[in-house]
């Protein structure tokens, strides 16, 4: 038997929880969207990965495109 | 053992379920901003990243959501008065208005801050000043203070489409003008059209609405002639470059349609139209809703077709004022 009686306002509440949470991880998923869409400008990303590429260094991009 | 009082009402404030809070921004108007703005982002000339695109939406949406909230706060009185509104979320009980006010606030700042990251500093501050002009100057001031309440107040309407074109294009242009025009000029035939019929609820809650302060009879003049002021301002945008032969047929037709209900509310008196039950005043302002409603939907019609190069050249001629 459990030791507390569920309640319309438990309801009620865990409705406005689980909403929130809902609003707060669509809206994480948005930022984190819009970040990707602003930094990549289009484009692919590359990340670093400690390691020298060509394709990462400004001047030999802009070598290449002369 | 239970940590909670069954004995008590639960309509106190503050217990609201999460349907309450989404209610308390305005849901039916944040639709109408969702789709002004939509067309406004569609047909303005550039683009965004779609996601770019989503989040403008979306916080345009949220912006208007958060003057819901804030008008909701304040006219909480008025609310309890009036039938139409007896049953918001803050009259009601269910949300403390407190709460209304915070939510207002927070999600104000979010939007527009959110709107500036996502798109550009203009279409933020536009933002801004939409929510400061719904809540300050149509909620606190217009409202309880004067009957051209609806005409000045309606610009918070209106400017949804302006920030959608600005969002992606950064600049204010004659098409964005008419589009907030559109909405601007319609205002005040579609609320004194429904405050016709709704008199007794305005009456009780004593807002000065033209027709507690100056008669059905002005008002039914007034509609007309705000009507015929509308015009020239819907068959313009026909004119730019979101307009062309399509939207100018469709808005011609339309324009015939809301002048001649228009008339129609004008030549009938108070014995009339209490004699069928509002009937003409009812149909008028169904279809000042269907009016909106299309033109937005031609001008994105519009923009569709000027994909088609036969099309783009034909509508090409009808663009007269494109070049301002």
């Amino acid at each position: 038997m459990a030791i507390t009686r569920e309640h319309d306002l438990h309801k009620r509440r865990s409705g406005r929880n689980v909403g929130l949470a809902v609003v707060l991880v669509l809206f994480i998923a948005l930022v984190f969207g819009l970040t990707i869409a602003k930094v990549s400008g289009g484009s692919a990303l590359q990340a670093f990965d400690h390691s020298y590429r060509p394709s990462l260094d400004p001047d030999h991009v802009r070598f290449q495109q002369r | 053992m239970t940590d909670l009082r069954t004995d008590i009402s639960y309509a106190t404030p503050g217990e609201g379920s999460f349907g309450d809070y989404v209610a308390l921004l305005k849901p039916r108007v944040m639709s109408l901003v969702v789709f002004t703005a939509l067309v406004g982002l569609l047909v303005a000339p550039g683009s965004l990243h779609p996601v770019e695109a989503l989040a403008a939406i979306i916080f345009i949406a949220l912006g208007a959501g958060a003057s819901g909230a804030l008008n909701m706060w304040w006219d909480a009185d008025i609310d309890q008065v009036m039938k139409r509104t007896s049953g918001r979320p803050i009259p009601a009980g269910k949300v403390a208005p407190g709460e209304a006010l915070g939510l207002g606030v927070a999600l104000s700042g979010l939007s527009v801050i959110m709107l500036w990251l996502a798109t550009n500093a203009l279409a933020g501050f536009l933002l801004a000043f939409t929510i400061f002009f719904y809540a300050v100057i149509y909620s606190m001031w217009l409202k309880r203070a004067t009957p051209q309440n609806i005409v000045i107040g309606g610009a918070a309407g209106a400017f949804p489409p302006l920030i959608g074109w600005v969002a992606v294009t950064g600049s204010i242009s004659l098409e964005a003008c008419l589009m907030f025009l559109l909405i601007f000029m319609w205002t005040p035939p579609h609320f004194w059209a429904l405050a016709l019929f709704m008199k007794s609820d305005y009456h009780k809650a004593n807002v000065p609405m033209l027709t507690v302060t100056h008669g059905r009879k002005v008002t039914r003049a007034h509609i007309l002639v705000y009507t015929i002021a509308l015009i020239p301002f819907a068959l313009a945008a026909g004119l730019t470059s979101i307009g062309g032969p399509v939207y100018l047929a469709l808005a011609l037709v339309l324009n015939l349609m809301f002048l001649q209900g228009a008339v129609a509310i004008w030549r009938r008196d108070e014995a009339q139209a209490e004699g069928d039950g509002y009937a003409t005043e009812k149909r008028v302002f169904r279809f000042s809703l269907a009016y909106l409603f299309l033109h937005f939907v031609a001008i994105l019609a519009e923009a569709a077709l000027a994909n088609l190069p036969a099309y783009a050249g034909f509508a090409a001629q009808f663009k007269i004022l494109e070049l301002f």
